[in-house]
């Protein structure tokens, strides 16, 4: 019996906390919108989650970037097509590795951030101090940090995928001498605003969301002790990232599914 | 940390997001052909359209005039009508003109072969909406192998 009422508890827990979130995700974004007391608080929060994280973006795109181009090139140049770089560099950054490596990284640099900010404040009553002066911690602590999730991670997205483009440019023209105007005007021939950017864009959107949502909820839940919070953070980026990997499969198969 | 250096940081910010998003619109995202640009649409008709597909290219001498729209069964005949969406820039092929499906090297995609016909009085231009008549089929590697052994029997 025991272990009956063992799965019981957990699945009674993870519905609460599935309710739990969603409440608090109502309470931070359905209310009137106060543009001039809340975007000087957004803008800090775009500081801190985006532009903090643009070094390791930056380095991470350039680099993977390189990588594939190297790796493309040495199987590649074995059928003669080494022109078909830049669109491979540019497709498989462009559809996948874009939205997923950043939002991989954005969880494990910019959520894990906010899930201990945010504990903290719990565990230090900064929380329940902003209720006693009738300030709500949703619409003042958690509100702008979400926005500024959604805002930043495409933002990284694109930035990434730039670089990636060029990182690939970097290894494939200058140092494998694959020829730049192929590896552009290749790339321009099969790369589709709407098919590929556009699908981008809107998956990272979609990982936006669901990390920052996650990272914010999971410190404003976790337990208000040392030991809390730091289940908090690494239950954060396991999460976000198992919930990232699987999305990307529904949402790849919804996009590039059919042809 | 004042907040002045945090709004010119967020504007950096958005200026390289900006940045980024010009260099991928203008550098890697063909932009020719979009469903902005004006054009018109041919018609033409093939026994067997091999592995062509909507949005190949179709192209003068390997200059990219226009794109395939769509590719649907004739009803009356079931022979595949390709859609040729063509830059309306290039507005002036003779009524003679034909098309063929190529293949770009050995293993790469397949396209149109525009031939512009030859011109010469009573030879109108082609229109929108018109049927080319004059077709080549892809090259099925298939048939051409089982082509090949049936003469070898011989």
């Amino acid at each position: 019996m025991q272990w009956l009422a063992n799965i019981g508890r957990s699945a009674i827990d993870t519905v609460g906390s599935f309710g739990r979130a969603f409440l608090m995700l109502m309470g931070a974004i359905i209310a009137k919108p106060q543009l001039i007391k809340n975007t000087p608080l957004t803008i800090k929060q775009i500081y801190v989650v985006g532009v903090q994280s643009l070094l390791i973006i930056v380095v991470s795109g350039l680099f993977i970037g390189m990588v594939m181009a190297l790796q493309g090139y040495t199987i590649l140049v074995g059928y003669g097509a080494e022109g078909s770089l830049g669109p491979m560099v540019a497709l498989s950054l462009l559809r996948e590795l874009g939205p997923v490596v950043t939002a991989l990284l954005f969880a494990g640099r910019a959520g894990s951030a906010l899930t201990a900010e945010i504990g903290l404040m719990k565990a230090t009553e900064q929380l329940s101090s902003l209720e006693m002066m009738a300030v709500d911690p949703l619409r003042r602590v958690v509100a702008p940090r979400l926005w500024a999730g959604i805002i930043s991670m495409p933002m990284l997205a694109i930035i990434f995928s730039a670089v990636g483009i060029l990182g690939g440019h970097i290894v494939g023209v200058d140092w494998l001498g694959v020829d730049a105007g192929s590896y552009w005007s290749i790339m321009q021939s099969s790369v589709d605003w709407n098919k590929d950017v556009v699908n981008g864009i809107i998956k990272t959107v979609v990982f936006a969301f669901v990390i920052t949502w996650i990272a914010i909820f999971k410190g404003y839940d976790a337990i208000p002790t040392s030991e809390g919070i730091s289940k908090a953070t690494t239950e954060t980026v396991v999460f976000s990232s198992l919930a990232v990997l699987g999305l990307d499969f529904i949402l790849t198969a919804l996009m590039f599914g059919i042809e | 940390m004042s907040s002045r250096k945090v709004e010119i940081m967020v504007g950096l910010f958005v200026v390289l997001t900006i940045a980024a998003g010009l260099l991928i619109a203008l550098k890697a995202v063909n932009q020719g052909m979009s469903s902005g640009t004006d054009t018109y649409t041919l018609y033409a008709k093939f026994d067997n359209i091999g592995g062509l597909k909507a949005r190949s290219a179709v192209k003068v001498g390997g200059v990219t005039v226009g794109r395939v729209d769509s590719i649907n069964l004739d009803s009356d005949g079931y022979t595949p009508v390709v859609a040729l969406k063509i830059s309306q820039q290039y507005n002036k092929f003779p009524e003679t003109s034909s098309v063929s499906i190529l293949t770009s090297g050995l293993l790469g995609e397949q396209y149109v072969g525009f031939q512009p016909g030859f011109s010469i009085d009573g030879i109108a231009d082609l229109a929108e909406g018109d049927y080319i008549s004059d077709t080549k089929s892809a090259l099925v590697l298939e048939d051409l192998i089982g082509q090949f052994l049936f003469s070898k029997n011989d």
